[in-house]
C-alpha cells in the first residue's frame, strides 16, 4: 500500500488508438499513446492499480494508474556478449600482430 | 468535467493551436521571416536571437560548456594505414564532447536556450528528446535555476524500452527534471504542446536558432584548436547527422573561424525500418544519428516543433556517407581497446566514417570526428547488443555491406571491411526542392531559385533542372 507523499510511478493512455494522428504505420495505429511519469502521491492511501493523483518534480499535477511505489532504475550492462571479446581480439591482432592478441 | 478536458486537449484541437502555443512559448514571431514565394530569410532568423557567436561562447564558458579537448587517435590512424594505399591514411582526431557537464555536445544547444528562457522570465523549459539533449537541458536548467520537463519517446506497446533511452531518463531525473515517457509515435510533439500550454514554460526546441547557434562554438573551437596546436586547419570534419543541428552549427562555426574544411555528414544506415512503427521500435540498435532521422530532416527540415528549423544541413553538407550498425559498434570497441577511451556507440558514428574516409586521404592530412558522448549502463555496446539479441537480432562477423537493419548486425570480419558508403546527395537536394515548391501558390521566381540554391548548396543550373522535372 502507498501513502500520501510516497514517490510513485503512474501510467495512463494519453491518446486512444482512434484519437491518434492519421499519419502512422498500421501497427502503431492499433495501439494507444501511453505515458509514464513519477511524482508524490496525493491520495491518502492507494493500492497498485488504483487511479491516483500525483505532483511531479516540477510541481505539476498528473493523474493515472499507480504502477510502482519507490520506483527504481533497473538498467544494467545486459547479458554477456561474447562477440565483444572476439572484436577486441581481432582488433588487437590486426594492429599489433597475433602474439599480442 | 473530464469530457470538457478531453475535447480541449484532443490531438486536432491542440495541434490546431500550434502557432499560438509556440509563439507564447518562445517569444519568436516566425511569420516575419517569411518572404514572398517559397523563401524565408534564414540568416535574419539566425541573427535575430540577439546572441552572437561571442555571446554563445561567453554563456557557455559561464556555464561550464565547451572548450573540449581534441585527441589524436594514433592507434586507429596506424590501423587505418594498414588498409590504405601507400602514402594514404590521414591523421584521425576526435573532439571529446563527452567532457561537457552532461556528457555530450548537446549542452552547447541547451545553454543559450535556458539562458534566454531565464532572461525572458520563463519559470521552466520543456524539450522533446529521447537523446542526450534531455540531459543537456536538464543540466543547464539545474545550473541556471529553472524547472525542466523532458518528453521522451521511450517504449513500445509492451512497455519494453531501449536501454539507452532509459539511461537518459535516469540522467534527466538525476539532474532534477520531470521526465514524461511515451510510447512510439510522432504525437510526442503533441504532448509537448500540451505541456507548454499547461505550464507556460519555454520551448527549448532542438531546432531553434538559439540551439543551433550554440553549436557554432564547436566549429569555431575546431578551427582555432588545430591552428594553435598544429599550425593548420583540419581537412575534413565529420559530423553525425540526425536532426541536422550538429552539422549546421558546426559548419557555420567553421566558416566563422575561417576554416575551409570539407564538411561530411555521417548517419547509421537504418534503411527499411520505420521510425514510427511500434513493432520495429526495438529492432533498431541506434536511437539517434541514423538515416531514419538524418534523411527526412535533411530533405524536409521544417517538420519539427518550430515553424522554421534553424537546422538546415543541406546548406552546408559537402558529402553524406552512411555506416552500418555493426561498423559503429566495432569502432566503439576499437576506441576502447586500442585507444583506451570508452564512449557511447551513437557518438562514434562520425568516427566510424572517419576511419574509412581517412584511407582515401593523404597521410599528412587531418580528419576529425567532431564528437564523443558519455557511456554507462544502458548506453554502452554491451547492453545495446544484449538487447538486440534479446529482440531476435542476429550478431555475426562478416562484410557489413550484408547487414539488414532489424534482422542482423554484421561486425567487420576484418578492419578493412569497414566502409563509409556515399549517399546520393543530389537526390536529397532534389527532394528538398520538390518539397519546398510543392505548396507554392505562385509561379517560382528568380528569388525563389536563389533561395533554393542556398538551401541545397548547389547552383542555379541544378535547381532549374530539378524544377523542370516537376
Amino acid at each position: 500500500m502507498a501513502k500520501k507523499n510516497d514517490w510513485v510511478r503512474i501510467h495512463r493512455n494519453v491518446l486512444e488508438p482512434q484519437e491518434r494522428t492519421g499519419k502512422l504505420p498500421e501497427d502503431t495505429k492499433q495501439v494507444p499513446l501511453e505515458m509514464w511519469v513519477k511524482g508524490r502521491l496525493q491520495n491518502e492511501t492507494a493500492e497498485i492499480g488504483d487511479e491516483v493523483t500525483i505532483v511531479t518534480s516540477v510541481g505539476r499535477t498528473e493523474h493515472g494508474r499507480l504502477i510502482e511505489v519507490n520506483p527504481c532504475y533497473e538498467l544494467n550492462y545486459g547479458a554477456f556478449v561474447p562477440e565483444i571479446l572476439e572484436m577486441e581480439g581481432r582488433l588487437r591482432s590486426a594492429l599489433f600482430g597475433g602474439d599480442r592478441a | 468535467m473530464i469530457n470538457g478536458m478531453i475535447v480541449d486537449k484532443s490531438y486536432q484541437a491542440v495541434t490546431g493551436r500550434k502557432a499560438e502555443i509556440i509563439d507564447k512559448a518562445m517569444g519568436v514571431d516566425y511569420s516575419k521571416y517569411e518572404r514572398d514565394g517559397v523563401a524565408f530569410d534564414y540568416e535574419a532568423m539566425m541573427n535575430d536571437t540577439g546572441y552572437t557567436l561571442a555571446d554563445h561562447i561567453r554563456i557557455q564558458r559561464q556555464h561550464n560548456v565547451g572548450n573540449t579537448p581534441i585527441f589524436e587517435l594514433h592507434n586507429l590512424t596506424a590501423l587505418a594505414r594498414k588498409y590504405a594505399a601507400p602514402g594514404k591514411g590521414a591523421r584521425i582526431f576526435v573532439k571529446d564532447e563527452a567532457s561537457n557537464p552532461a556528457g555530450s555536445f548537446k549542452e552547447r544547444r541547451a545553454a543559450a536556450s535556458v539562458y534566454h528562457a531565464k532572461k525572458m522570465g520563463y519559470k521552466g523549459v520543456i524539450a522533446a528528446t529521447s537523446g542526450n539533449y534531455g540531459a543537456a537541458v536538464a543540466s543547464q536548467a539545474a545550473m541556471q535555476g529553472l524547472k525542466c520537463i523532458i518528453v521522451q519517446e521511450c517504449y513500445d506497446s509492451h512497455a519494453s524500452g531501449q536501454p539507452e533511452i532509459i539511461e537518459k531518463a535516469r540522467k534527466c531525473e538525476a539532474l532534477g527534471a520531470e521526465v514524461l515517457q511515451l510510447t512510439v509515435g510522432p504525437e510526442l510533439f503533441y504532448e509537448v504542446l500540451v505541456m507548454l500550454e499547461e505550464t507556460g514554460y519555454f520551448n527549448a526546441s532542438l531546432y531553434s536558432a538559439f540551439g543551433v547557434g550554440g553549436v557554432e562554438t564547436l566549429g569555431w573551437e575546431l578551427g582555432h584548436q588545430f591552428l594553435e596546436r598544429y599550425g593548420r586547419h583540419p581537412d575534413v570534419v565529420v559530423c553525425a547527422n540526425a536532426g541536422g543541428g550538429n552539422l549546421t552549427g558546426t559548419a557555420r562555426g567553421l566558416i566563422k573561424a575561417g576554416c575551409p574544411a570539407q564538411v561530411v555528414a555521417a548517419s547509421v544506415d537504418l534503411k527499411g525500418l520505420s521510425m514510427a512503427s511500434d513493432k520495429q521500435f526495438n529492432r533498431k540498435s541506434f536511437t539517434t544519428a541514423h538515416t531514419g532521422f538524418g534523411v527526412p530532416y535533411a530533405t524536409d527540415p521544417d517538420h519539427s516543433d518550430v515553424p522554421r528549423s534553424a537546422a538546415r544541413p543541406l546548406r552546408y553538407m559537402d558529402r553524406y556517407v552512411t555506416v552500418k550498425q555493426g561498423e559503429v559498434f566495432y569502432i566503439t570497441e576499437a576506441l576502447a581497446t586500442l585507444e583506451g577511451m570508452e564512449k557511447r556507440p551513437a557518438g562514434n558514428t562520425s568516427l566510424a566514417a572517419a576511419f574509412s574516409l581517412a584511407q582515401e586521404m593523404d597521410q599528412d592530412q587531418i580528419i576529425v570526428a567532431q564528437e564523443t558522448e558519455y557511456t554507462g549502463a544502458g548506453k554502452h555496446i554491451q547492453p545495446q547488443l544484449a538487447f538486440a539479441r534479446q529482440n531476435g537480432i542476429e550478431l555475426l562477423f562478416g562484410d557489413p555491406a550484408d547487414e539488414i537493419p532489424g534482422t542482423n548486425i554484421v561486425f567487420p570480419a576484418d578492419p578493412g571491411l569497414l566502409k563509409a558508403r556515399d549517399a546520393d546527395l543530389d537526390h536529397m537536394r532534389a527532394s528538398l526542392i520538390r518539397r519546398q515548391v510543392r505548396n507554392a501558390t505562385a509561379p517560382i521566381t528568380d528569388a525563389d531559385v536563389a533561395y533554393l540554391v542556398e538551401e541545397t548548396k548547389s547552383d542555379e543550373a541544378f535547381v532549374r533542372k530539378v524544377l523542370a522535372t516537376l
